[in-house]
């Protein structure tokens, strides 16, 4: 894509500032193409937009709302090509020192047309930034998995997942509608989202607010175990022996 | 300088220390343990009679006492001290009056007491010391601005180009702001003012945040001629905004609600509340206890900034003494202006309320003013 020209994503919640990048990013046009492929308000719609446009490069800011842009960083990183990350802050000294130490590239608003034009001629030789950087950023919880289907990225809101079960290579995503494939490491989900779900078994987090209650059974070889009873969906998990304890500790919360 | 004897903090001070000696005396007299409440009630009604008929006397002298030098007014404490010490004993009746010696032994530790709470509030107006409180303001004031000017540069920037007349507007009130951020805000300034700031500076937000800011203004019964610390309520409402309403794509109301109720400014500022905003509660905590502290810097225990969490709200409830910009004589004037001939100098309720309805009028027409002509009831600059 030497020739061709630079697709830009701009991402910023707030009107004036998108509208600002896109002056700015008209002034470079002159010196270096490129070519503005969107504008969205958050980067929820940003993924969205992306499964219908492809960008070589997104600009997005930071503290947005529904998703933000180090959450949409790591997203983004699930499509087949990748974009550039660059991100856009307002004053923010401990954000500046956190980007400094991870080498991810950021731009200070207000945004200075020279400093975007020497971001803009760097693309072509970046390379998306990666989860290892992304994760010395401190980054609060994400609000969605993402999951690859078609060469489409799909999100899916924490707050709809019922339960994740560890299978072989994957993590089955179970939510009212249908289960999901996930790659990731269950013991990692576990600790970003450690309030939101209880371990029931080595294999399995089911979501609090999900819990029906517990029921003693017996099983094929007769031994009797508990099952946790879910609501929204007629199934039920097992518990394991060394994860006892969480019938009582939820049942008490006054699941 | 002699303490306000009619500050509520001061007042406070003494009970709480003349209590604390009279449970300490009661110590030292008493070596039982279970005799020691009795010990104490006994002392108390010995000392408490006297302690408040010389408080009650001090809060009718306070406006003479700070009038005077130091030594006077000190004397004045201690003639007071042993005055109403001597009329608490001679209208006791005759079994419970004290005998000559130990009236006089009443009256030494009386004054050993008044002489050490006067040295501790001499003491401590040296720490709070007008050098010492302006540079903890100066201080205090510093913190606020960093964030807001980047953040004020970047909205008017994204306007000079698509709409010039808005952004000259707005570097207007970015002036105006700026001026009152730089200016020496160590003094009490008219709550108007404030109000006129909080204006330009949610202005300045719509711009950034469009239809997601909705402000609603209830000011109808504002003293707007009230001394408040400036800056007392913007930094609130930034973080009204930065907590209710940026953390959400959809529209969030911003309310301020500004009265006067028995003697008191009451401001009550509600934004929604975003559980998931929590991260940042470290930075909320410290523009709180900012304005906290100023309120206690400038009126001691009688300012109070309280905050609550509601089911979708939050809510932050300030707490200020009404003290008027106006000057008395002016005051009076309207007073009996608006009274028509009928005399209520000596009548300050009536005169208060007089000057909320003055106030409110004045502040209804500056709204009037600067909002365009059919322009929903929040913003100048919508």
């Amino acid at each position: 894509m030497a020739d061709a020209a630079l697709r830009v994503l701009i991402v910023d919640d707030e009107a004036p500032a998108r509208r600002r990048l896109r002056e700015l990013l008209e002034d470079c046009a002159g010196a270096l193409p490129l070519v503005i492929v969107g504008e969205a308000a958050n980067g929820r719609e940003a993924m969205t937009m992306l499964h219908t446009v492809a960008a070589d490069l997104v600009l997005t800011d930071i503290r947005m709302p529904e998703m933000d842009g180090l959450e949409l960083a790591r997203h983004l990183l699930k499509l087949p090509e990748p974009p550039v990350v660059i991100f856009t802050t307002a004053f923010n000294e401990h954000a500046v020192q956190a980007f400094e130490v991870s080498a991810v590239d950021y731009l200070v608003k207000p945004v200075r047309v020279q400093r975007l034009l020497a971001a803009l001629a760097k693309v072509p030789r970046l390379r998306p930034v990666s989860a290892a950087r992304l994760d010395k950023l401190p980054t609060s919880a994400r609000r969605f998995l993402s999951v690859t289907e078609r060469s489409r990225v799909v999100l899916v809101p924490i707050d709809d997942i019922i339960y994740l079960k560890a299978e072989l290579k994957y993590i089955t995503i179970r939510t009212v509608e249908r289960e999901y494939l996930l790659e990731e490491s269950l013991t990692r989900l576990e600790e970003e989202f450690g309030e939101r779900f209880v371990r029931v078994h080595r294999n399995c987090l089911v979501a609090r607010d999900f819990i029906r209650g517990f029921e003693r059974r017996v099983g094929d070889e007769g031994e009797p175990h508990w099952e946790v009873l879910l609501k929204a969906v007629e199934e039920s998990l097992p518990v394991s022996r060394r994860q006892q304890h969480v019938v009582r500790e939820v049942g008490r919360d006054g699941s | 300088m002699l303490p306000d004897f009619r500050n509520l903090g001061t007042l406070l001070r003494i009970l709480l220390a003349v209590n604390a000696l009279a449970a300490l005396a009661a110590l030292v007299r008493e070596s039982r343990p279970s005799a020691w409440p009795a010990e104490w009630m006994e002392l108390a009604t010995v000392v408490e009679p006297h302690l408040i008929l010389a408080l009650a006397l001090l809060y009718a002298l306070s406006p003479w006492l700070s009038r005077q030098v130091y030594a006077t007014g000190a004397g004045v404490v201690v003639a007071v001290t042993v005055a109403s010490g001597l009329v608490c004993n001679a209208l006791l009746s005759p079994p419970l009056r004290e005998a000559p010696p130990t009236l006089l032994r009443h009256l030494l530790l009386a004054l050993v007491v008044a002489g050490v709470l006067l040295g501790y509030f001499r003491l401590r107006t040296k720490a709070l010391s007008p050098a010492i409180v302006e540079a903890r303001l100066q201080a205090l004031q510093a913190r606020i601005r960093p964030h807001f000017l980047f953040n004020s540069i970047n909205a008017v920037l994204s306007l000079v180009r698509s709409d010039p007349k808005r952004a000259e507007t707005a570097l207007e009130d970015m002036a105006d702001l700026f001026r009152v951020l730089m200016r020496d805000n160590r003094d009490l300034a008219p709550l108007a003012d404030e109000i006129e700031l909080c204006r330009q500076y949610l202005a300045l937000e719509k711009l950034r945040l469009g239809a997601r800011l909705e402000v609603e203004w209830h000011l109808n019964s504002m003293p707007a001629d009230a001394l408040v610390p400036p800056l007392v309520l913007q930094p609130l409402l930034e973080n009204a905004i930065y907590h209710g309403i940026e953390p959400s794509s959809a529209p969030g109301v911003v309310s301020i609600n500004i009265f006067f109720k028995s003697g008191e400014v009451h401001a009550i500022l509600r934004n929604p509340y975003r559980a998931n905003g929590g991260a940042h509660h470290a930075g909320n905590k410290m523009a709180l206890a900012n304005v906290r502290e100023r309120l206690a810097l400038h009126f001691d225990a009688e300012g109070v900034l309280e905050s609550k969490v509601m089911r979708d709200a939050y809510e932050v409830h300030l707490r200020m003494p009404y003290r008027s910009a106006l000057p008395a004589s002016r005051r009076e004037a309207e007073a009996t202006g608006s009274a028509g001939r009928t005399e209520i100098k000596d009548d300050p309720g009536a005169r208060r309320a007089a000057v909320t309805g003055v106030a409110a009028t004045r502040v209804a027409a500056t709204r009037v003013a600067t909002r365009p002509a059919g322009a929903a009831p929040e913003l100048p600059h919508g």
